[in-house]
């Protein structure tokens, strides 16, 4: 579990709380007073946060967490509805279909990455790697793609499918009770990049099938997501960070457009090394000012 | 010169100063009251007058001045940039980056941000100044808070690809400034090679180049990115406390015949592009050569003392050239045995590279080691070679020409990255790196 934050499992059948805007806005968010005003190297903008700075007024972040929430739902919907699609091709032994099924299902999870992380156990039950867990526990989507790409065979994978099932409809039932607050987005979006740096960078994620650029996508596409939604604040608060963030975003599109094959993603093993060194750079460049956008929660 | 060796025993924290930390101030009470009775007479007088002081003895006559404070401190705001003509500090962490962008607004903004870091890392100070928000991440990366300044230098500069079609600047290329031409046995590997900018960070202490490097990488992202890193060393003040001329991996003291860096006249001849040599804005600067030479190490433990000494046309032990005795004693190629036959021979290292003389450059080297070539199982070691001069062709191109076609090392090197950089002018307080091209 990678968020102090994430709510015990006690508690998730309380209403949705919106505590988390609440208490930024009460610990004396001012937000003027504090250094923020000056030049931050790290972002590359300069001048431009200290006027922005003045006018800070405790920003509310209600509507942002409501559309927030909606998106999460909405792929949550739609990634069980998938999961359903492939989980049946795989125990129909379709081992093509399933195969075709993979990548594209596993987006709908991997744009709300670091909401399954703070529910428990989920995110490993649906997303260990191989040697992420104890061998006997082992279990969920990469158990699959092992047995479709590398064992050639779904006998046996019967129980797995059920089970993989079984958690994304759980991961459903538990995101509607989920605690979100703007720092869970700001530190979501940063985490979601950081998930393509250390893994799918590496080419490490998708080790069997290789479609490390469909969650690639997936993981950049979530943190715009929560980009977008906190920019009107961001632009009050910081408007050249906002742009360079903006730029950055459209940058890393630009580098990932060439690998576009049909409704996919090439392999990764097609990528040459100054390819995956200029894709991952990029993803750098684009993390570093993201990581400022915590700006906004009062400096 | 050596009363740093003080600077880097432990510091005490002064965690009951706040104050002090407000400031940025890296340099607590106690280890400027250390400093004083370590320097002797050193803060009364001044850090320019100091540095003469301490410059006496051992080499005194080489041992170049640089003004250094109490505080260990090199100025960086300075007529020439800094870790040129400074004495070579402990360690180098070498980086050439490459610039992403296409816009010259961004590179100056870039060249606008380092300048301000760096006046900041070759002070001790924390790099921006979000480093207390518990919402973003700290504006410096850490690793060299509460450390003294150590001497660090930060030295600039700009590659021949700077002035390619992307900037629009093929006019203000000065012209020694290009790609080396390849010189016989070259084995360049292209991951070692070239890059649009370079920085050059020395310092007494490796924490501090590596923490100034790795902020300036992080401050560029978006902008540049690293091309190539290498990390250099010599022997440590503390180690050599006479300081001698320092000896490369080969055991050989390397550095002995290089110019007298206090000699001004000198200096402008031989280092410093005067006014009418090339482009105006590069008056005041001068021109670096990089080259990554790997030794074949284990060959060269199997050479006898003689065939060694020969290959430098020096003696071992004492740098002194062969036949002479004393290292600064004058290189006489014309010395001759019984025989007839020259003590130092003509394709020895320090002959080809003497000449008749009349070429001169200023080394700046450092040894380097990058563990173990996994192929062979032998050391991949050897020497970040840097000089710097006044131009490229008629200094550095002139000497490593005659090297390469017969300097008996080539038996025992081989040069494996190559860059050459334009290194501006100093800065002053309110300019900018490079404000001379693009201010
Ligand atoms: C990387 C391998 C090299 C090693 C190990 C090396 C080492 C040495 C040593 C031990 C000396 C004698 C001591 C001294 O005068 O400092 C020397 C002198 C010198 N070297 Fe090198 N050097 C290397 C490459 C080069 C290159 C590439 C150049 C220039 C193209 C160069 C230029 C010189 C010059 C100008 C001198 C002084 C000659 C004089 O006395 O006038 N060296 N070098």
């Amino acid at each position: 579990m990678k968020f102090s934050y994430a709510v015990p499992a006690s508690l998730l059948a309380a209403s949705i709380l919106f505590t988390g805007c609440a208490s930024n806005n009460t610990n004396g968010n001012t937000a003027q007073s504090t250094n923020g005003a000056g030049t931050n190297t790290a972002t590359n903008a300069p001048a431009a946060t200290a006027d922005a700075a003045k006018t800070a007024e405790a920003a509310d972040f209600t509507s942002a967490i409501e559309q927030y929430r909606t998106f999460v739902i909405e792929q949550c919907d739609l990634f069980v509805k998938e999961t359903e699609k492939f989980t049946g091709a795989v125990k129909a032994g379709q081992i093509e279909e399933a195969k075709k099924l993979y990548a594209p299902t596993r987006m709908y999870y991997e744009r709300i990455e670091p909401i399954a992380e703070a529910l428990g156990d989920l995110d490993p039950h649906i997303d260990a790697r191989e040697n992420d867990v104890d061998p006997a526990e082992w279990r969920g989507f990469h158990k699959l793609e092992k047995a479709l790409w590398e064992d050639k065979t779904t006998a046996g994978s019967e129980e797995t499918a059920d089970q993989l099932l079984k958690d994304a409809q759980l991961l459903r039932a538990k995101v509607e009770t989920v605690e979100i607050d703007a720092n869970l987005l700001v530190t979501g979006a940063v985490e979601l990049l950081n998930e393509v740096s250390s893994s799918k960078v590496t080419g490490e994620e998708e080790r069997y099938s290789h479609t490390d650029l469909y969650d690639f996508v997936a993981n950049v596409e979530g943190a715009q997501k929560i980009y977008e939604l906190l920019k009107p604040e961001l632009a009050k608060k910081d408007a050249a960070l906002e742009q360079t963030i903006g730029e950055r975003f459209a940058a890393l599109q630009a580098e990932l457009a060439p690998f576009k094959s049909g409704d996919g993603y090439v392999s990764y093993q097609q990528l040459k090394e100054d390819e995956v060194r200029k894709l991952s750079q990029n993803l750098d460049a684009l993390a570093e000012p993201l990581s400022n956008m915590g700006t906004i929660l009062g400096v | 010169m050596n009363k740093h060796d003080k600077d880097k025993q432990p510091t005490p924290t002064t965690n009951s100063e706040p104050s002090q930390k407000l400031l940025d101030t890296k340099v607590s009470r106690r280890d400027m009251l250390r400093l004083t009775g370590a320097t002797g007479l050193g803060l009364l007088l001044g850090g320019g007058a100091m540095g003469s002081l301490l410059s006496r003895g051992g080499t005194a006559a080489k041992a170049p001045v640089a003004p250094v404070q109490a505080d260990s401190s090199i100025p960086f705001y300075a007529n020439h940039q800094a870790g040129i003509l400074t004495p070579a500090q402990n360690f180098l962490y070498f980086a050439a980056f490459d610039l992403t962008t296409t816009k010259l607004s961004d590179v100056k903004k870039l060249l606008q941000e380092w300048t301000t870091a760096a006046a900041a890392l070759t002070t001790g100070r924390l790099v921006g100044n979000t480093n207390d928000s518990p919402n973003l991440p700290p504006s410096d990366t850490g690793e060299a808070d509460g450390l003294t300044p150590s001497r660090c230098t930060l030295t600039f500069g700009v590659g021949p690809s700077f002035f390619d079609e992307r900037f629009g600047l093929a006019g203000q290329r000065p012209s020694s400034l290009a790609d080396l031409p390849p010189f016989v046995g070259d084995n360049l590997d292209p991951a070692w090679c070239g890059g649009d900018l370079c920085v050059q960070a020395c310092a007494d202490d490796l924490q501090v180049a590596f923490h100034a490097i790795r902020n300036l990488a992080r401050i560029a992202r978006g902008t540049a990115v690293l091309r190539w890193t290498q990390e250099g060393f010599q022997r440590t003040g503390e180690a050599d406390p006479k300081n001698g001329t320092p000896r490369n991996l080969l055991g050989f003291k390397d550095g002995t015949g290089n110019p007298d860096v206090t000699d001004e006249a000198e200096m402008n001849k031989i280092v410093w592009q005067g006014s009418g040599d090339g482009p105006a804005w590069m008056n005041g600067g001068t021109y670096m050569a990089v080259r990554r030479v790997r030794f074949r190490i284990e060959v060269w433990d199997r050479s006898s003392l003689s065939d060694q000494e020969a290959t430098f046309g020096r003696h071992r032990q004492s740098g002194a050239p062969i036949g002479a005795r004393d290292e600064f004693d004058k290189l006489d190629l014309k010395a001759a045995d019984a025989s007839g036959k020259p003590l130092i021979p003509a394709d020895s290292h320090s002959a080809l590279a003497h000449g008749d003389g009349t070429v001169k450059m200023l080394r700046r080297s450092y040894s380097y080691s990058g563990g173990l070539n996994a192929k062979t199982g032998q050391l991949d070691a050897g020497l970040l070679f840097i000089s710097f001069q006044r131009d490229l062709v008629k200094q550095f191109v002139t000497i490593q020409q005659r090297l390469s076609r017969n300097d008996r090392l080539n038996e025992y090197m081989v040069h494996v990255g190559s860059a050459v950089f334009a290194c501006f002018p100093g800065v002053r307080e309110g300019g900018f790196i490079g404000d001379t091209l693009l201010g």
